[in-house]
Order: structure tokens, then sequence, then C-alpha cells
């Protein structure tokens, strides 16, 4: 049985993730190397070589030219993939936000980890966050299997005419492109049957000449900006119906735009993205045997931001706790930040505490989240919501 | 009318963009002194000068009036004349 | 379609578009496109190009155009080239069209990228000498003593002090297999240029000097008497590299002293004002063109 058999393999994240653009088929792909993203990309250099996927596989000379390698390539009418992390992302930045403006949907995954300075190549979210606003589609995952399982989703995602915008999966570096799992693959006939040939309604064609990339100023800028809000508010319901689909071929549901673990009836909630998710639902079952009433949101997808399921989850809680993977100097967490925007003026909401956990890799154990906890229910008890976030496991006694 | 995706336009379609209000000096063809050699044609840089069944015509609606097909032409068959707006 | 328009039916690239009276460019880019045909698509880095043939509802593309940012023509262009050949389209070709600031500037490292990976372009550069788009700031393409806005004349300034990027040589070095510059003072020179450029495989690139009335200084008629002039004085060398190699030169006809040039345009008549650092200013051109003529042989 080949790679893509309906089998299950012991693989790195990183060739999992690799097996998973094999099978999606693209036309091009752009690469340049930064770890913990090159595993992802030496993988496919090998399926390129021995013949096992036909790619025009570009090795460009940085993150900026992979990035604008995927922008030609789509908007030719490829589909088109690259990975890459931390400062390779705010690299790419500036092609990502022309990329979405220009509604070409290419995938990338975006390996997550702490950006400069200083330097640190342990795992965060900060990278990702750089691209918040760009109008690039962001969904996390928490394991191999659903690292796998949605770039297969993504591209299906990105290529429907109604989103039309990249897409980045985000992955926790080290802890899952590095670590070994079972990861269940999907014969390739299922792959292609989900997800047939890229179709772009516009590309670039000597029978029909187009222009791309117009100047619009103050009478129409406004309004090609909206639609990509639009298409990413509209898409909540189309990405759902494409996990689901998926879920459906593969037997494996990862939840919709969050996966709400315990929510029912628990009066903590605590929201998180990534691998550490596992941990915290873990975190869960045993506060649950303890008879606290905890549960767990696990955003999948963070932009478009789904608050209306988060807002359902929550609606019974009486405080929810945002474990944050990054930070905006000088306010706090961005999740945080949009949570809250959500929740204001509405009667009956929760308390949403901040909570920086993780950066640059500080590790999160069930230790810290039951730390998590008691500092939730110390707020409340106090009646006192604090304005500043808590930025857990942090050493005062090291600070200057 | 609706934006397109992605803000794609249509190939061609500055010719709706008439740029002749640009001008304020208008190039004449003194056919008479014209020899028809398409040097004008050839300079322009807005397109405007055309070999219309065998006669170098101008194109009033986009000629901006930069004179370059005045000055370069080799018989001075090219005028500029100030136009009044 | 009106009447007017049908004449320009079969044109790559139509009237209706806003650059400035009298541009090199938009006339080169006439030109570069009879030579190419319509089976290119051409990549245009932000620029005056870019601004002034695409405006939100107005092409005056008759290819597939695509401009993306400012620094990534190169790089883009790949990804076209890459795509194609997924796609087995083997018959189209690409082309980027990019000002100098950035081909010499700001896109310099995607371009490298792009001639060393030795993707199938024919790279562009429109050089105007300095940042046009944005009124005429200095790039790295910008000639010695040229002022510029932000390297203006001044008391304690000549202009720019230091020497244009020989871009040809640093493009040949990187084992491109046909370099060559050319000027829109002569079109057909620069057609067949294209046209030979489209016989290789392989990065290719062409500049073309491209004067520029608004920002250079010169009325908008003498677009190519200032072209001609920096040819013939020996500033400008027209010239042909195939693999490393100079192949060919516009030979100069009758020699223009380098005053000529000089003095026909705002940015350089500060350096026949007087001072002594002008006069030394002036001397130091007047040897680059003789050593111009010499090391690319320009006269008999």
């Amino acid at each position: 049985m080949g790679d893509n058999g309906k089998t299950e393999r012991v693989l790195e994240g990183s060739e999992a993730v690799a097996l998973a653009i094999k099978a999606c088929r693209p036309g091009v792909i752009s690469t340049y190397p930064i770890s913990p993203q090159t595993h992802i990309v030496e993988a496919l250099a090998r399926m390129v070589v021995n013949g096992e996927l036909e790619s025009e596989y570009v090795r460009v000379e940085s993150e900026f030219s992979a990035a604008s390698v995927l922008a030609g390539a789509s908007a030719a009418g490829s589909r088109s993939y690259t990975a890459s992390t931390s400062q390779g992302l705010l690299l790419m930045t500036e092609v990502i936000y022309a990329s979405a403006g220009m509604r070409l949907p290419f995938v990338i995954t975006g390996v997550n980890r702490a950006v400069s300075a200083p330097i640190s190549i342990q795992p965060d979210h900060q990278d990702a966050m750089s691209l918040r606003d760009s109008g690039i589609i962001q969904i996390y995952v928490e394991s191999s299997q659903e690292a796998y399982d949605t770039h297969i989703a993504a591209f299906k995602i990105a290529e429907d005419p109604r989103i039309a915008l990249p897409v980045m999966v985000c992955m926790d570096g080290w802890i899952l492109t590095h670590s070994y799992e079972r990861v269940r693959l999907v014969e390739q006939e299922e792959v292609d049957r989900f997800l047939p040939p890229f179709k772009p309604i516009h590309f670039l064609d000597v029978n029909d000449p187009k222009s791309w990339g117009p100047i619009a100023d103050e009478d129409l800028y406004m309004e090609f900006r909206y639609a990509i809000h639009d298409a990413m508010q509209m898409g909540k319901k189309r990405i759902k119906e494409i996990f689901s689909e998926w879920a459906d071929i593969s037997g494996r549901d990862h939840g919709g735009l969050i996966e709400a673990y315990r929510t029912k009836d628990a009066e903590i909630v605590l929201i998180a993205m990534g691998s550490v998710a596992g941990t915290a639902k873990d975190a869960v079952d045993h506060l649950r045997t303890g008879g606290k009433k905890v549960g767990l949101i696990k955003i999948r997808c963070y932009r478009p931001f789904p608050y209306e399921d988060i807002l359902k989850a929550i609606q019974d809680a009486k405080v929810v706790a945002v474990m944050e993977a990054s930070f905006s100097m000088g306010s706090e967490g961005a999740i945080g930040l949009d949570l809250k925007a959500k929740l204001y003026g509405r009667s009956k909401t929760p308390v949403v505490i901040d909570m920086i956990a993780g950066l640059g890799g500080r590790v999160i154990t069930r230790g810290t989240i039951y730390k998590i906890v008691e500092q939730v229910e110390k707020a409340c008890e106090s009646g006192a919501v604090p304005f500043e976030p808590y930025w857990m496991d942090l050493k005062p006694e090291v600070l200057p | 009318m609706k934006i397109a995706l992605g803000g794609v336009v249509r190939g061609g379609t500055s010719l709706a963009y008439e740029t002749g209000t640009w001008r304020d000096r208008k190039p004449i063809i003194d056919y008479d002194l014209c020899k028809g050699c398409g040097v004008c044609e050839e300079v322009c840089p807005d397109n405007v000068i055309h070999d219309v069944n065998g006669v170098y015509a101008i194109d009033y609606g986009y000629c901006k009036g930069c004179g370059l097909c005045a000055y370069e032409c080799h018989v001075n068959a090219i005028e500029m004349i100030f136009e009044a707006k | 379609m009106s009447e007017k328009n049908a004449v320009q039916e079969k044109d790559l690239f139509v009237s209706g578009h806003r650059a400035c009276h009298g541009c090199g460019q938009a006339l080169a880019v006439r030109h570069i496109l009879k030579a190419t045909g319509r089976d290119v698509i051409v990549i245009t880095p932000t620029g005056c190009l870019e601004t002034f043939t695409l405006t939100y509802g107005y092409s005056s593309w008759r290819v597939p155009f695509m401009h993306h940012l400012f620094e990534n023509g190169p790089s883009v262009a790949t990804g076209v080239v890459a795509a194609l050949k997924a796609q087995h389209r083997d018959h189209i070709r690409v082309l980027v069209i990019g000002g100098d600031g950035s081909t010499f500037d700001i896109g310099f490292g995607a371009l490298s990228g792009m001639l060393e990976r030795g993707d199938d372009v024919l790279y562009i550069c429109m050089d105007n000498g300095a940042y046009m788009n944005t009124g005429g700031q200095r790039s790295g393409a910008t000639p010695i003593y040229a002022g510029t806005t932000t390297h203006p004349v001044g008391k304690k300034s000549i202009g720019k002090p230091q020497l244009k990027k020989d871009m040809p040589a640093i493009v040949a070095a990187h084992g491109a297999p046909y370099v060559a510059t050319a000027s829109v003072a002569y079109l057909k020179d620069l057609r067949r240029k294209v046209e030979q450029a489209m016989t290789y495989q392989g990065p290719r690139y062409i500049q073309i000097d491209a004067p520029c009335p608004s920002v250079w200084g010169f009325p908008s008629d003498r677009t190519l008497e200032i072209g001609r002039l920096g040819v013939q004085s020996g500033l400008v060398p027209v010239f042909e590299m195939v693999d490393g190699r100079i192949t060919g030169v516009r030979k100069i006809r009758t020699r223009v002293p380098p005053r000529e040039y000089l003095s026909a345009q705002r940015r350089f008549k500060h350096l026949l004002e007087g001072n002594r650092a002008a006069r030394e200013g002036f001397e130091k051109i007047c040897a680059m063109a003789d050593s111009n003529i010499e090391k690319y042989g320009l006269m008999d």
C-alpha cells in the first residue's frame, strides 16, 4: 500500500503535512529554509526528485520571494504552496496583504515560532499574529493528524469562489513539526474527489487578457477591502461545510470553526489554540474529576474570528480564561482583544481574563493550566477583574 | 457596476479614458508636406497616430500634445498650434 | 468601442494611459510589445508604468498583466513561469518591465535570485535614473552629479556623489545569456533587441534609457533628442552582450560634447554654472564619456 492508502503510519508532523500537500497535487511549490519549518519542504523535495510528486518546485532566495512566487503562480492559475515560520512569515507580510487583496487562493503552512529579538526558535503564535489583519485565513491545529486533514481542507477553502483568499494552516513548531505521531492517511482518489483541480475565476490568459493589481483610490478602495472582510464572514459557513465534508470522508471530525470541549455547564471556560489544546483537555478532564466545572474552547479558525460560535459556547460561563501565545506590546493578547470587543455591551457576559502563556516555547504543562484556573477563581472571588493580563510563570526576579 | 474580484480589470479598457483633454497644443499635419514616412506614428508615446487607409491621422481624443511627432518629423510637416481653453 | 478606437483593435498597448507628456517609457512599452507579440505575460513592479497604465476599470494592456509589489517583480515572474510549465502552456513567455528603482534598488535581491535560478524571463529595466513615481528621488541608477530631490544641489552638493550601478555587468556576471542596453532614441534597435532576447531561453536583461521630461527637466517634445544626445556623447553606451561578452555596440556617428547633453536638462544644469566643484564634476563626466568610448569601442 502506498503513502496514500487508507493506512495508518507513524510520521513526523512535517512529513504528515508533506503527504497532505502531495495529495493535493499543487502545480507550484516554492521553498526557503527556516527552522522549524524546513522538514516539510525537504520532504516535498524528496517526493519531487523521486518522481512521486509532479510539481514545479522552486527554490527561492528569501521568504519574500517564496510568497511572491505563490502570487504569480496562483494568478497564472496553478494551485500553489509554501511553508514558513517566524521571521519568514514577517518577511512575507507585505506579499500576503497584497495577495489577499488580489484574492489569490494559495496555501501556506505557518509553522508557529517566536519572533526576534531575542532570537528564539521555540514555538509561540506571535509570528502568525503579524499577519492577523492581512486578509489571510488562519486555521490552527492541535495534532499532526489535524494538520494532515486541515491542509487538504485548506485548499478547498482557499479556492472556493465565494472565499478566494489565501489560507495559512498554523501548527506549533517542534511540538508538532518534529514529533512522531500515528497519522491516518486518506487514499488519493478520495482526496481527488474532495479537491478537484483548481479552477480560478480569473487567470493570466493570453486569450482573454486581463490586468491585475490596479490603483483604486478613495472612490473604491474601501469597497475592495470590505469585500475581503465579507468573504471571510460569509466564508464561515462554507468553512464549516468543508470541514464536515472532509470529516465524512476521513472519518475524523476535529470540529468546526471551534471545538467546544466539555463546555456544557462549564463555569470556567479556557480558550486556547494549537497544540496546547491537548494538554488543556487533559487538565480539564482532571479538574472535572475533582468536581470543578471547567471546559475548553479550542479555536481552530482564528481568522475569520468565530465569535458567534464562541459566544454560544460561553453563554452560561462565569469566566473565560484566554490562553495567549502572543502579545500586542503595550496592550494585551490578540484573542482577548477580539473576544472582549464582541462581548462588550451585551447582557449577561462572562468575565474575560487574559493569560499570556508559552511565549518563546515556555513550557505549558497541566500544572500551568491548574494555576491558570486557580488564578481565575481568585480573581472571581475578589470581584476585581484585572486590567492587565497575567503573565503565567513569569520570573519577576530576573527582570531589570 | 459591481467591483471585480480582486480588482481584476479587462485589458484595453483605458480607451474609455480620453486624455485629449490634457492637451494645450495641438499637432496639425500638413499633408502637402507629409511624405508618409511614419516617424510620427513611431515616436508617439500615446499611440494616437495611425495609418488610416494610407494617410497618417491623429486621434485627438487621446493626443496629449507632447509635440514629439512635430519635433521628430524629418520634413516639418507637423505644426503645434496652441489651443484656447 | 467608438469608431476612432477601432483602429487600435490590434494594438497590445493602447491609448488612454496616464503617462506624462512625452514619456519615454510609455513609448518604449509600445515598441516592446510590438516586438514580443501577444503570447506574453507582463509583470510590472510598482512604479510609474503600473501607475499610469492601470487604474481600476482602465487598463492599457492587451496582454495579461500583473502588478503586485515594488520589490517582487522577478519572483512573481518566477511563479508565473513555474505555473506555465506546470500547465504545459509552453508557448507563452514572461516579461518583467520594471523601473530602475525596483531593478537597481528595492527588487535587486529578487532579481539576483531570478537570474541565479536561470528562470526563463525577459527582464526589461526602464531606466530613467531616479524614482519618478514619487517625484525624482535618487536611486542606484541615478548618474553621478545629477540633482535629485533627496540629493539636491546646494552649497555643499553638486548632486549625487556616487556612480550609477553597472547593472548590465552585474546581470551578465550571473551568467545571463543575453544582456543589452537600448535607448528610446533608437526604436528600431530597441525592437530588434527585444526580438533577439526572445530567441534565448533563460534570464535575459535589457536596460532601456528612457528619458523623463518631467524630472530630468526638458520640454516634452525632446525625449528622443535627449536620448540621442546621451548616446552620441558616449554617456549612455548602447551595447549587446551574449554569454557575458560584448558582441555589438551602437557606434557614435557624430560625437556630441557632453556639455550639450548636460545643458539640455535641469538635473545637470548646475554643472555648467561656475564654481570649482561643479567644474570638476563636469570634467569628471567628460572623462567618463571618453572612458565609455574606449571601454565599449563606441567609435571607429
